[in-house]
């Protein structure tokens, strides 16, 4: 009887017939997947060969030195913090509303509700996530503003407290299922330890659960505000498109994103300094927004690696 | 025993804060909803649906931007839908560990191209893992440099299109992995032992399985792709146009745009016409998601 050879464990008449096509569809399945990296090659480039030409013009030192942000006027200064300034601001105070709501949103979905109760309440959370951000935006506009102009009556018309508020509640679906997700990786084991050792349901969530879901919640904060940072709309209709180097929340501000939009709806021909402003700031909001994310993805990988 | 009872008391209280903390965004999103409702009811009609913008708030309609957005979304389901199921194709069948060792068992030559390949999905998806988190400008600045001026499509709505596929993709490519990786093995390798090719495999057991979970991420991407406002304003669709696109070349404009330019009018009278295009846009949108759970909660098969 003949043995095998080790290095070919399936003798050759078992093997088949080439088969071209297969191959075909491999590479074309391939191609497919490709095209994702071809996507972010394409983000990088078009961002880098338009701001490194943008650099070539404008300073770096005024690019992050001057504190005004006016290269659509005759006195053109190009200093970026007051859009980085708006950006954060509305930011911090999205988070603000969606933090502490998302967090106990996540210990009432994965610590008390039953089965039942958590099968319609999570898809009606995410119901928020799905309405469009032009929505929220007349929202903000048309309905929030007016009633905190009531509360507080130095409100301007357009404000960054308004549309922040309104994105807080976008970004709280995002917050509440990451951390919810953090929550039930949180081995049952700690929690009947807990109990054991005669503790209650909340000593035992904010003791046991919460801080051993730490870094999933952690991931969650720091997904949200990468949302917030790259969120447009909202901000275009309620906050004012008004660069301001400000933390008044009752001020009008303009967010990196705002201003891309309106050079965008203007006719500012390509290949003009003013249309490359839009690239130099889509750089700075990329790389803010990359950061956060891989931030967010080195915690949850931790959480994750737990389950 | 005093203690006792404060005690049990904190722990109601602690536990209706949670729910409080989930109902509060809910019932602003009802808030919301009443109010787009309220405002928008009255000037909803077949005529506001068949006309084209006006200078006059109560003339205008939203033809083209409703026929603008059928445009974009039959592009972005025709070229985002194969691409991104493709790519989670090749990413779980294709490049996997299973699948590196099918392969090696029938020669050590073949070693290469799947060692290539295990290398080509990791990238894959950190790739796929970074562009979900890109905000949707930056595809927009995408498609106003590559779509509209290298390859000249200029700012049609082709142009839109193309962008909100690579946008959406990353959405496909996700709900479309999760659906293949709940095909149970011993399917696949059932078929692999009557003699199936992988790609026989892939096209009659591992889709037909699969396509539920394939089908409700395709809803909920093209859902998103709808309401999708910024990324076509930068590549640049119009806020006022007074045609319907005739084909891939033209000019368009969509509906959220057309309630964003409402919306940024001054006079009243065009802020009710916003809500009424809301309240269309939310229809579909709803729609669409409680399409996409329904189908997620009954067609979904357990194995």
């Amino acid at each position: 009887m003949a043995t095998e050879r080790p290095t070919d464990p399936i003798p050759s008449i078992l093997r088949g017939r080439p088969r071209p096509g297969e191959a075909a569809i491999e590479v074309l399945l391939r191609l497919c997947g490709v095209l994702s990296i071809f996507t972010t090659i394409g983000i990088l480039y078009v961002l880098l060969s338009q701001t490194v030409q943008f650099f070539s013009e404008v300073p770096l030192r005024d690019f992050f030195l001057d504190t005004q942000w006016t290269p659509l006027f005759a006195d053109k200064h190009f200093g970026i913090w007051p859009l980085v300034s708006g950006t954060l601001l509305v930011s911090a105070i999205a988070l603000m509303v969606a933090l502490p709501l998302g967090i106990l949103a996540a210990v009432y979905l994965s610590e008390y509700a039953t089965p039942r109760v958590r099968g319609v309440l999570k898809p009606a959370v995410e119901v928020l996530a799905g309405v469009p951000t032009v929505v929220y935006g007349y929202f903000a506009l048309i309905t929030v503003t007016p009633l905190l102009q009531k509360l507080i009556p130095s409100l301007s018309g357009f404000n960054a407290l308004s549309p922040g508020i309104v994105m807080g509640i976008m970004i709280l679906p995002t917050i509440a299922s990451v951390t919810e997700d953090a929550l039930r990786a949180v081995p049952s084991q700690l929690r009947e330890a807990s109990y054991g050792l005669g503790a209650s349901k909340v000593p035992t969530i904010l003791q046991v659960v919460l801080p051993s879901a730490f870094s999933g919640i952690a991931a969650a904060i720091i997904l949200g505000l990468s949302r917030a940072i790259g969120e447009t709309m909202i901000v275009v209709i309620a906050a004012g498109q008004q660069p301001n180097l400000t933390f008044d929340p009752r001020e009008s501000i303009a967010t990196m994103t705002t201003y891309i939009v309106q050079v965008s709806m203007g006719d500012t021909p390509t290949g003009t300094l003013e249309y490359r402003t839009i690239f130099a700031v889509g750089m700075t909001l990329f790389v803010m927004t990359f950061v956060t994310n891989m931030i967010s993805q080195r915690l949850a990988r931790r959480f994750r690696g737990l389950e | 025993m005093q203690r006792k009872r404060s005690s049990r008391v904190g722990e109601t209280i602690f536990k209706y804060v949670c729910l409080a903390s989930v109902i509060i965004p809910l019932s602003l999103l009802v808030l919301l909803f009443g109010n787009v409702l309220m405002d928008g009811l009255g000037r909803l009609s077949w005529q506001f649906i068949t006309s084209y913008p006006a200078r006059h708030a109560s003339e205008a309609g939203i033809l083209p931007g409703l026929v603008g957005s059928v445009y974009l979304i039959l592009i972005v389901g025709l070229v985002a839908l194969p691409v991104g199921v493709g790519a989670a194709i090749f990413l779980e069948e294709y490049a996997t560990t299973d699948a590196a060792r099918a392969q090696y068992a029938k020669g050590p030559k073949r070693w290469f191209g799947l060692l290539w390949n295990r290398w080509l999905a990791n990238l894959i998806e950190v790739n796929v893992a970074n562009l979900a988190g890109v905000p949707s400008v930056i595809y927009g600045l995408l498609g106003l440099e590559i779509f509209v001026r290298v390859v000249g499509l200029g700012r049609s709505v082709l142009a839109g299109g193309l962008t909100l596929a690579l946008l959406v993709l990353p959405i496909i490519i996700i709900a479309s992995r999760e659906a293949i990786r709940t095909v149970p093995r011993h399917l696949r390798e059932a078929a692999y032992g009557l003699g199936a090719t992988r790609w026989q495999v892939v096209r009659e057991v591992v889709l037909p399985s699969a396509f539920p979970g394939i089908l409700t991420g395709a809803i909920l991407a093209i859902s998103r792709a709808i309401g999708e406002t910024a990324p076509i304003i930068v590549i640049g669709a119009l806020t006022y146009i007074t045609f319907v696109p005739e084909c891939l070349s033209s000019e368009f404009t969509a509906l959220p745009i057309q309630i964003f330019n409402w919306v940024s009018r001054p006079q009243p009278d065009f802020a009710i016409n916003a809500a009424a295009g809301i309240i269309v846009l939310l229809c579909t949108v709803m729609m669409l998601n409680a399409l996409a759970v329904l189908l997620r909660n009954h067609l979904q098969r357990r194995y």
